[in-house]
């Protein structure tokens, strides 16, 4: 059992992300074309919100100015706390609650939004340092925040998500069609 | 002959006419004599009847008789006065006791169960109790050397006593300055007194004690005078508050409690004093047998990738078959006969993580078990039975241990160091000369945070850990295999794979190239507890 493990892996590079998490996406996020989102749950309900692939921050070589947890005057992501192992204080978010703004050096602007419910229990603090981690690694260290949904939610909060093949789909017909911008 | 004092007649003469039972009004008489309630109740009814009424026939008596009450009534001494003439007269003649003892009968009507003990101490308390229960215990097989005998009562016992109590509040301090409601024989403390020593007999001669680990418990009910406790959740609601595990609100602890809170008059406004007859006695519930805990401890390996610690439940059911405290608990509860486990060890593997070397040191409560003594070789067999049950685990160095010596095993537990071998795929092709400088590495302090897989039931936090020391065994160019020593509660996997960069600095950004963990053997657990025996 343990050789072919072993053998099964050198044929296909393993990933923690396939063995542990489900993909689930939200395309064209509030109508901004190609403004894609991934979420990563894991069998144990955590959410991860990352940008998928497709992310227009992630093309045409573009590069990050800034990323701004402070959402608005009165909220920002940075001063999220939670304590015990009931996650208590954490701020509760709506699909689309926003959780950061991304300004890339050609001065386009992007805010990325929770697309699920449930209570923030960390945002990524290392893309603040280092920008370019969310290029380099968007789906893993690049990522945006980590969601708790309620125990009782753990399977609705994806309802109104893409599945991968879903979301694939819905991305080759868009490349079929003319761009509008 | 009942070692019972002049002031004690109105006390008696009060509480016989109220409906208690002669048992119930010595202990109200606070006598503290135990043979006086191993005869049998009749018997002590007709003695005390005769005592009462040689004082009205015999006033002449009084001033001698009242000369003794001021002695200890609990002691030898006051039991001596008592053999004096007057009670021998009253042996002498039976016809004098007969008749007031029918007098008594008719005035009492036609219920004779005891207003205070509600049968417990008349035909509740005798051989043939003790005969049912000698035959619980028999029947379930115990092995013990004493066993100590508990009562459980119903709560509306204590509201009954208390009004008993103040029924004859004033002749019981009459009696003695110093007497209070504590120096009444509480109806628990007599039914053992009677019990004891009768149960002893019915099991040959096994010693009936005060304090045993082997516990035999009575209870009774009695569901007619149930709303007798009622009253007191109006006068203290704050003594009965719901609580999840029990039934009722009126436990005893809290009618105790109340009781202490209401004042006499408001008591005696809503309760009667003395206490209403009741229909009939109350009823004996099963004889529950309890021995305490036996507690053992052993190391095991886990040879497996699919095997839970524990079992492995997702929304109720079953994700694997079997896990490693079950194939460890069941020869242990068939050999003990226990009635159920708890399993505990020092730290866990996951489900698919081998633990190797003289494996991880575990302990288990098991609960009521029928036997208690495994001698070092049953021990020894019963070790190799657990082995040749399955080849997913073994266990060494199986022993009983203390409940105390249990605690070892967690003690300083974050300060043990463990052992790991790590299968490692790299992204990027490794030659051999790539990952030699890992052997260097010494004393690297992890900052973790909480890992995703865990984090649901975690709280969220950095935690410092120390890799000790790390060695690299070349495999191919893309898979080696490294072994670490660690502080206890290092998360390996994490290290690896960096879980999102979130386990800094980690084995990724090391090799600066992505890395993933395989597959992981735990090689030792660094815990001296248990000592290990010798094969
Ligand atoms: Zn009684």
């Amino acid at each position: 059992m343990d050789s072919e493990t072993q053998k099964d892996t050198e044929l296909e590079p393993p990933s923690i992300i396939d063995r542990y998490y489900t993909r689930w996406y939200r395309a064209d996020m509030k109508g901004q074309p190609c403004e894609d989102h991934c979420i990563l749950q894991h069998s144990n309900r955590i959410c991860v919100v990352t940008l998928a692939e497709t992310h227009p921050v992630l093309q045409n070589g573009r590069t990050i100015k800034t990323i701004n947890y402070q959402i608005s005057n009165g909220c920002s992501r940075l001063n999220n706390k939670v304590s015990g192992k009931s996650k208590r204080g954490g701020q509760f978010l709506t699909d689309f609650a926003p959780l950061c703004r991304i300004t890339c050096t050609d001065e386009t602007k992007y805010t990325i939004y929770s697309c699920i419910r449930g209570r923030l229990l960390e945002v990524n603090e290392n893309i603040l340092e280092r920008p370019n981690l969310l290029l380099e690694k968007p789906s893993t260290e690049g990522y945006i925040a980590v969601i708790l949904p309620k125990f009782e939610e753990s399977k609705s909060v994806t309802e109104n998500l893409l599945s991968r093949k879903e979301f694939e789909s819905i991305v080759s017909k868009r490349d079929q069609q003319p761009q509008a911008s | 002959m009942l070692p019972l004092k002049e002031k004690d007649k109105p006390i008696i003469q009060k509480l016989l006419v109220a409906g208690c039972c002669a048992r119930c009004i010595l202990r109200f008489c606070c006598v503290g004599v135990q043979s006086a309630y191993r005869q049998p109740e009749q018997v002590t009814l007709q003695e005390m009847q005769a005592f009462v009424l040689k004082g009205e026939n015999e006033k002449v008596q009084d001033p001698a008789a009242a000369a003794s009450t001021g002695e200890d009534n609990n002691s030898h001494d006051a039991a001596e006065v008592l053999e004096g003439p007057p009670c021998k007269r009253v042996k002498l003649d039976p016809g004098d006791h007969a008749d007031p003892s029918e007098d008594e009968k008719s005035n009492l009507g036609e219920s004779q169960v005891c207003v205070a003990c509600l049968g417990i101490l008349q035909d509740l308390c005798g051989t043939n109790q003790a005969v049912k229960i000698a035959d619980t215990v028999k029947a379930q097989k115990y092995e013990f050397d004493s066993l100590v005998l508990s009562i459980s009562l119903p709560a509306q016992l204590c509201v009954r006593e208390h009004s008993c109590w103040l029924h004859v509040k004033k002749e019981v301090r009459e009696k003695g300055l110093v007497l209070d409601k504590d120096d009444v024989i509480q109806v628990k403390e007599a039914f053992k007194w009677i019990m004891q020593s009768l149960v002893a007999k019915e099991l040959g001669g096994v010693a009936v004690v005060g304090k045993s680990g082997f516990e035999v418990g009575v209870e009774f009910t009695h569901p007619e005078t149930d709303s007798d406790c009622h009253f007191l959740a109006k006068v203290c609601p704050d003594c009965f508050k719901p609580t999840k595990n029990k039934q009722s609100v009126f436990t005893r602890m809290a009618v105790v409690k109340a009781l202490e809170k209401i004042s006499d008059d408001k008591f005696l406004k809503q309760y009667p004093c003395p206490p209403a007859r009741p229909a009939c006695s109350c009823v004996p519930q099963d004889v529950q047998c309890l021995h305490v805990s036996v507690f053992i401890a052993g190391r095991y390996n886990k040879f497996c990738r699919s095997l839970p610690q524990t079992p492995w439940l997702i929304d109720g059911e079953r994700r694997m078959e079997s896990s490693v405290e079950e194939l460890i608990a069941a020869p242990i509860l068939t050999a003990f006969r226990a009635g159920g486990f708890n399993f505990s060890s020092s730290g866990r593997e996951d489900v698919d993580v081998r633990t190797l070397g003289n494996g991880r040191p575990f302990a288990m409560e098991l609960q009521n078990p029928h036997r208690s003594r495994l001698s070092k070789l049953e021990m020894k067999e019963l070790q190799e039975t657990i082995n040749k049950s399955s080849d997913k685990i073994r266990v060494r160095d199986l022993q009983i241990v203390t409940r105390e010596a249990m605690g070892r095993m967690k003690e300083g537990e974050e300060e043990k160091t463990k052992s790991y071998t790590a299968l490692v795929w790299t992204q990027r092709p490794i030659q051999k000369e790539d990952i030699g400088f890992i052997d260097e590495i010494k004393d690297l302090t992890l900052g973790q945070k909480t890992p995703l897989r865990v984090l649901h039931r975690r709280a969220l936090a950095v935690r410092q850990r120390v890799i000790h020391s790390m060695n690299a065994r070349y495999v191919d160019d893309h898979h080696f295999y490294l072994r670490l020593k660690t502080q206890a509660g290092t998360y390996i996997k994490e290290f690896v794979h960096g879980d999102f960069g979130r386990t800094k600095p980690n084995l990724c950004e090391l090799l600066k190239t992505d890395t993933d963990i395989l597959e992981l053997d735990v090689e030792s657990v660094d815990v001296d507890w248990p000592p290990a025996i010798p094969e």
